[in-house]
């Protein structure tokens, strides 16, 4: 059980939506994590995998300044499964955003906004699946 | 200027990320409990995510170019594929299975949980495997990586 959260909910997906606005508004890229996590696992480095890591250093940032002006309760964060299921699935996620492209922000905020076919569809697609893998796991399984 | 753009969209994003309580696996797998323990805070996340994009995007995107770069960079692919599709249902089920998408996984690292050690590792290689799978097959995967 975790809280309904609608009012941070809302803000963070507003400052999402921002990130995603000033990162096309600037340098013309969808703030695609899957992607941008993918371009630096490169073997060459230029200013492609620069703006990349500078993006993702300041995720974390982010996530510091939210932290300590206490905007989450990091003491409640918890995580289904084992460390089993977590590496399974890290390897499902890694795969599957790189074979289709993009991930919940990629094609779930910007390519959807745009109102690429591909990206409903892949958005309609891995939302079905996500909630029929948490049935199974929940309700058929009973784990 | 363009790192410092960059440097601040992913500011902007940590935080968004974070604030929305994305961070925390046990919530998002909440929101996929339809049935059960569901948690709806995820529709108002992507709504509000997707109505400053929509916006926002009409906006920036009729400008000749952006601020701080020569072009748009945006996905040339316009057909659905089976990559596309096989790759929608193998992350639809790795993200069921531990509430993590790439996102929120990332930026959880820095609260210091070993599952987030593990599963950003874990995704990977994931990637690198799909990239060696699709290079092999075709040339032309790279593009395949800009839809991000």
């Amino acid at each position: 059980m975790t809280a309904f959260t609608p009012l941070a909910g809302t803000s963070g997906g507003i400052l999402i939506g921002l990130s995603a606005v000033v990162l096309m508004g600037g340098i013309g890229r969808i703030a695609g994590l899957s992607g941008i996590f993918g371009g630096i696992l490169s073997t060459s480095w230029t200013g492609e995998q620069a703006w990349r890591a500078l993006f993702l250093v300041g995720t974390l940032g982010g996530a510091v300044i939210v932290a300590l002006l206490g905007g989450i309760d990091t003491d409640a964060i918890a995580f289904p499964g084992t460390p089993l299921t977590t590496a399974l699935g890290g390897l499902l996620v890694g795969f599957g955003t790189a074979l289709g492209s993009g991930c919940t922000s990629g094609h779930g905020i910007c390519g959807i906004s745009r109102l690429s076919l591909r990206s409903v569809v892949s958005t309609c697609i891995f939302m079905a699946f996500a909630v029929l893998t948490v049935f199974v796991i929940r309700h058929v399984l009973g784990g | 200027m363009n790192r410092i753009a960059a440097l601040f969209s992913g500011l902007l994003f940590g935080a968004g990320v974070t604030l929305s309580g994305m961070v925390n696996p046990m919530k998002v797998q909440n929101f996929m409990d339809l049935f059960g323990t569901w948690d709806p805070t995820l529709v108002f996340v992507m709504g509000a995510g997707l109505i400053v994009t929509f916006i926002g995007f009409r906006v920036v995107l009729g400008w000749q170019r952006p601020m701080f770069d020569q072009s748009f960079h945006l996905p040339s692919a316009s057909t659905l594929d089976a990559r596309l599709v096989g790759g929608a249902v193998l992350f639809g089920l790795g993200w069921g299975l531990t509430g993590f998408c790439p996102g929120p996984a990332i930026v959880s690292l820095v609260f210091g949980y070993w599952p987030s050690v593990i599963f950003v590792i874990a995704m990977g290689l994931g990637i690198v495997a799909a990239r060696l799978l699709t290079r092999r097959s075709n040339a032309r995967s790279e593009a395949a990586f800009e839809e991000g």
